[in-house]
């Protein structure tokens, strides 16, 4: 069970055969107080870095992009009451959806927790 | 011992934190809402009895309460003067908004558009009943067009927004008629973001173009995303960083070489009226903020207007309604025929924002050619004294001398754990509202103060000593008194998150009130 | 210059500090080509006296409606404003402000904006209402697209009942922003039928009520269509003193309600500026274009107002905005929700049962004009009256003989023979009975 990272701050991790894709934390402090997140109906096909998910704050909304390609399985239904999680469980209970994973090799091709690390840091 | 000296001996700091019994303070009146002040049939208005009629509402009417609060006139006046004191305004002080252009709102304007014969007049009397009107709108069209330089004017756009709207619909009903269908429009940046919402409203694809090291349109991002399939480069000159863009006739001859259209974000027009010829500049369409420049209220957030001058190849295109001179006077072109048959067609109601016209028909004759001039130089010439008199105390985003706007970042108060917003707040409880914060997105932390030609010096100067006391005071470490403001102002720091989160929109009673807003 | 306060002392000291010799420094960047060198070709500055003049000149050339017996409506009306409206809305706390982005000082905006909102959620019997649009007619545009993004299709039934301006500005923003319109013929004697129209890329009907003929209807059958097959039912509201007698939107089923408030607080301004009224269902709050002020607290726990939902707008979401809108008609808001304050439920229901009887009055007398007949059976405060020849004439001829005595349908409704005869005439509270008989007399000599 690794845990992958993207540029754009996504997270995903694979168990069995379903990927869990959610925001980072260093990703939230960015945002501030999450206010809504839109997430992506169950059956939809996302791409590779292509939008799936909308998150908003007060004063910005930013796009979320599929790490990997596949299906959406499943979708975070406790974010419409509580977008505060996304704040207070990043890496948790603050995921958004859950996937297919249509081609494992894309996982090589992401950062894992130490690269991702480094990456942020260099974002000073 | 004098009655002075007693009272002031009798004075303890802490008084000033007393909470009151009322929630009122001094002259600052705690004033709940209308549907709170309900009594049932109370009404502020004398109606007679209706006429007895039978009725021909067949079967149509409405069943049940609407819920409005009934109030006499007398808690009207004190409700809406009450709240009104609650607000900050450019009669109140300065607003140093950038790109926002706040200056005095001159009372002739209200005076005059107060004149039954504008006031009162139906937008579909017969045309010979109003001929006063369409001159007035014939002559609002003569000084625009002069004033910039360009041969047409479409009047109708109901504010800037609306007016770019405009722009981008001529530009795709020529293109359309050239047959041509292109897809994408670029956008620098720096663009305020209406820009971008324009864009893709009308369909494009939006694609930005880098600003370089001195904060301008970068030439060689504008060349490489450059192409046949590109409808428009939207440029705001001077630009959100308060800056003339020097190559904008290089722009404009590299947008037209791809067979593009030249769109001019007219929002810093305050910076070149009366110097500059913007048909010279080689742009094709550009929108006025009749709010901004032409001192027209902001009554809070509008309304606005927003007319667009064209160029000879866009002006067919124009929306309805036209006023043309036939030999009858003047009269209306209402319709998509005969002479307006390219015309986009109506993107509004009526004709245009009449109101508007007469008051900024007014600020311009009061103005006249000589004082339009002298508004841009005082602009420009307040806007480097703001720059100049902070520049060593705050950090200017670029260098060099600015336009009417003085673009910073937050590089000063780098270290000091107070963020751009935490200054802002500090202000408000000098009693000063804010600059822009945050825009344009590519300076960070960005502070864009536009002052306008209607602060005198000496305006000027308090504010300056203000905003460097602040400064200093930031630098040395005063987190806790920044981060706690503001602390004077009728509310304090309000709860945005909460809001979002969950919206409350509209009042509603509580459970178990009497008076039901429902 | 009495709007300039910098004297020459002054710029010169300030050129100083900023270290120019003249202020042609400042505009060095300037292309030679687009300098201006002296001045441009307009009159020079002129005092209060001599502007005053000059416009009041071109005033005095225009009949000013409340000067003359007048029966305007179409989409536009001429209603008694109380004196304490146009005061209050001078204050310069409220004349001169800037949008609330700054909630701990502009909470007297803001407090207005939430009043106003539940306001206008209260007579269109909706759920929310936002901060207001430009108009109506482009509230109706923002109204189509915003059903076109909550269904996913791009196809937009227009009623015959819908005034022509909305119409054409529906169109025209289908036609640049990519979507369909499906255009009822006009609609007169109230009888079309939409519902078989609808299908499966329908996104919305948007009906009028009253509409643009005078007529009343109710389309909660209609809208029930609608949500069968997936589509939202939108409703026009032009004259918003019908609400004061007329079952509302929200109780036939609408979806959403766009409309033109300037019938209270302002008066006719020639058209703008006006106030696009918007209300709809909670749920849709997310895809609600323009400004939404909502309730919250401030950190000593006391209730405040911010500007809330931020994150749909322009200047957050840029290309993905729910609209490219960035005012609202704020000042027009606040004159709308102090004569609605004023005249608070006993007096909006007085008024409109008042308007409703001077409308019957008036369409009695004018049916006894020989050779004329009311063509609307159910109306609020506005019919349609059909003459023996075209109407526009007789407009021009009873505007020689000083009364302004309707609008000729023809103005709106062009190219259409079966029209031309059609006169659309309102009355309300300003009307005196011998405004009308001397309307219906100087008619009926016209018509001889």
């Amino acid at each position: 069970m690794t845990v992958k990272y993207t540029k754009d701050h996504e997270w995903v991790r694979v168990e069995g055969g379903t990927a869990t894709v959610g925001i980072t934390d260093y990703a939230q402090g960015q945002l501030g107080d999450v206010v809504y997140v839109e997430v992506p109906d169950v059956g939809r096909k996302l791409e590779q870095g292509k939008e799936a998910a909308v998150v908003e704050s007060v004063k910005a909304a930013s796009e979320v992009y599929a790490p990997i390609t596949g299906q959406v399985t499943a979708a975070n239904g406790e974010l419409a009451g509580e977008p505060a999680r996304v704040n207070s469980d990043a890496m948790g209970g603050g995921w958004f959806f859950k996937m297919t994973v249509a081609n494992p090799k894309e996982l090589e091709g992401l950062m894992d927790e130490t690269q991702y690390q480094a990456y942020v840091e260099g974002l000073g | 011992m004098s009655e002075w000296s007693k009272a002031v001996s009798g004075f303890k700091s802490e008084d000033k934190e007393t909470p009151t019994l009322s929630g009122s303070r001094g002259l600052q009146e705690e004033e709940p809402p209308l549907f709170e002040q309900d009594a049932p049939g109370r009404c502020g208005v004398d109606l007679p009895d209706p006429p007895a009629v039978k009725s021909r509402l067949g079967g149509m009417a409405r069943q049940g309460a609407i819920g409005l609060p009934g109030l006499s006139e007398p808690q009207v006046i004190r409700h809406y003067m009450r709240i009104s004191q609650k607000n900050y305004a450019i009669d109140t002080g300065i607003y140093p908004l950038g790109s926002c252009t706040m200056k005095h709102n001159p009372r002739l304007n209200e005076k005059i558009a107060r004149l039954p014969g504008f006031a009162d007049i139906h937008p579909l009397q017969p045309v010979s009943t109003v001929q006063g009107a369409l001159e007035l709108m014939d002559e609002i069209a003569h000084w625009i067009k002069t004033l910039t330089g360009m041969p047409a004017v479409a009047l109708s756009p109901g504010a800037g927004a609306h007016g770019e709207l405009c722009g981008m619909m001529c530009i795709r009903a020529a293109l359309d008629h050239r047959g041509e269908h292109r897809k994408r429009v670029l956008v620098p940046e720096s663009a305020h973001g209406t820009n971008p919402a324009t864009a893709a409203a009308c369909g494009y694809s939006v694609d930005p173009i880098k600003a370089d090291a001195g904060g301008r349109v970068d030439l060689a991002s504008l060349r490489e995303k450059l192409g046949q399939d590109v409808a428009a480069f939207m440029l705001t000159n001077p630009s959100t960083c308060g800056l003339f863009e020097r190559d904008v006739r290089e722009i404009a001859d590299m947008v037209h070489g791809a067979g593009a259209y030249f769109y001019c974000d007219g929002a810093n027009f305050n910076a070149i009226v009366g110097r500059v010829n913007c048909a010279e500049l080689g742009i094709d369409v550009m929108h006025l903020n009749l709010h901004k420049t032409f001192s027209t209220p902001h009554g809070g957030g509008g309304p606005g207007s927003g007319p667009v001058v064209l160029a000879k190849s866009l002006a067919p295109y124009a929306p309805l309604p036209w006023v043309v001179h036939d030999a009858q006077g003047l009269r209306l072109v209402e319709h998509k025929d005969g002479e307006a048959k390219t015309s986009l067609g109506r993107i509004k109601g009526n004709h245009g924002q009449m109101g508007m016209f007469v008051r900024a028909l007014s600020y311009m004759m009061s103005h006249g050619s000589d004082g339009l001039r002298q508004v841009a130089e005082d602009a420009v010439l307040n806007a480097n004294y703001l720059l100049a008199s902070l520049k060593d105390e705050l950090t200017p985003a670029f260098p060099g001398t600015c336009m009417h706007e003085a673009l910073f970042d937050d590089r000063f108060l780098e270290g000091t754990g107070i963020t751009t917003l935490d200054f802002a707040k500090a202000m408000t409880d000098e009693g000063y509202h804010p600059m822009t914060m945050y825009f344009p997105l590519i300076v960070h932390g960005a502070l864009l103060m536009e002052p306008t030609e209607t602060e005198s010096k000496d305006s000027l100067d308090r504010f300056i000593a203000v905003i460097k006391g602040l400064a200093r005071r930031a630098k040395a470490g005063e987190v806790g008194y920044f981060q706690a403001a503001p602390r004077l102002t009728p509310r304090r720091r309000l709860d945005e998150t909460l809001a979002a989160r969950k919206p409350v929109l509209r009042w509603r009673p509580k459970p178990g009130e009497r008076r039901a807003a429902e | 210059m009495r709007y300039l306060p910098l004297t020459d002392t002054d710029r010169k000291a300030m050129l100083a500090t900023i270290g120019v010799e003249s202020i042609d420094a400042l505009f060095k960047d300037v292309p030679k080509a687009a300098r201006i060198g002296g001045l441009l070709d307009l009159p020079r500055h002129q005092g209060e006296l001599e502007v005053e003049r000059a416009l009041g000149a071109m005033a005095a050339k225009n009949v000013a409606m409340g000067s003359v017996p007048s029966f305007l409506g179409a989409g536009v009306y001429r209603h008694h404003v109380p004196a304490a409206v146009d005061h209050l809305i001078q204050r310069g706390e409220f004349l001169t402000s800037y949008t609330p982005y700054q909630p701990e000082i502009s909470q007297g905006t803001l407090q207005v904006l939430f009043e106003f909102q539940t306001q206008v959620a209260l007579i269109t019997g909706m759920e929310l209402a936002n901060a207001s649009l430009y108009d109506g007619a482009t509230a109706c545009a923002e109204a189509v697209m915003m059903a076109n993004r909550l269904t996913q299709r791009k196809k937009a039934i227009l009623s015959g009942s819908l005034h022509p301006h909305y119409r054409d500005t529906v169109e025209t923003y289908g036609r640049f922003v990519g979507f369909e319109t499906v255009l009822a013929g006009p609609d007169p004697a109230g009888k079309e039928t939409l519902a078989s129209r609808i299908d499966a890329a329908t996104s919305c009907v948007v009906v009028q009520n009253p509409g643009f003929f005078g007529e009343l209807r109710d389309h909660t059958a209609l809208g029930e269509a609608c949500h069968k097959a997936g589509a939202l039912l939108i409703v026009i509201v032009t004259e918003p003193v019908s609400l004061g007698a007329v079952k509302p939107p929200g109780a036939m089923g609408a979806d959403i309600v766009a409309g033109e408030g300037q019938a209270l607080g302002m008066g006719l301004v020639f058209g703008g500026p006006h106030l696009g009224l918007f209300a709809t269902r909670d749920r849709f709050v997310r895809q609600v274009p323009g400004r939404l002020c909502g309730e919250t607290v401030d950190v000593d726990g006391r209730r405040g107002y911010v500007l809330t939902l931020s994150a749909r707008e322009q200047h957050i979401r840029r290309e993905k905005a729910t609209s490219n809108i960035c005012t609202n008609s704020n000042l027009c808001a606040l004159a709308f929700s102090i004569h609605l304050a004023l005249l608070g439920e006993a007096g909006l229901t007085r008024l409109a049962a008042i308007n409703h009887g001077k409308a019957v009055q008036l369409a009695e007398r004018l049916a006894a004009v020989p050779d004329c007949s009311v063509v609307t059976d159910s109306f609020f405060n506005e019919f349609t009256l059909r003459l023996p020849r075209a109407a526009a004439p007789v407009v021009e001829a009873l505007a020689q003989r000083r009364i302004l005595g309707g609008v000729p349908v023809s103005r709106l409704h062009p190219g259409h023979a079966e029209l031309e005869n059609l006169l659309l005439v309102a009355a309300n509270e300003t009307n005196t009975n011998a405004d009308m008989g001397a309307f219906a007399a100087a008619l009926t000599e016209v018509l001889r």
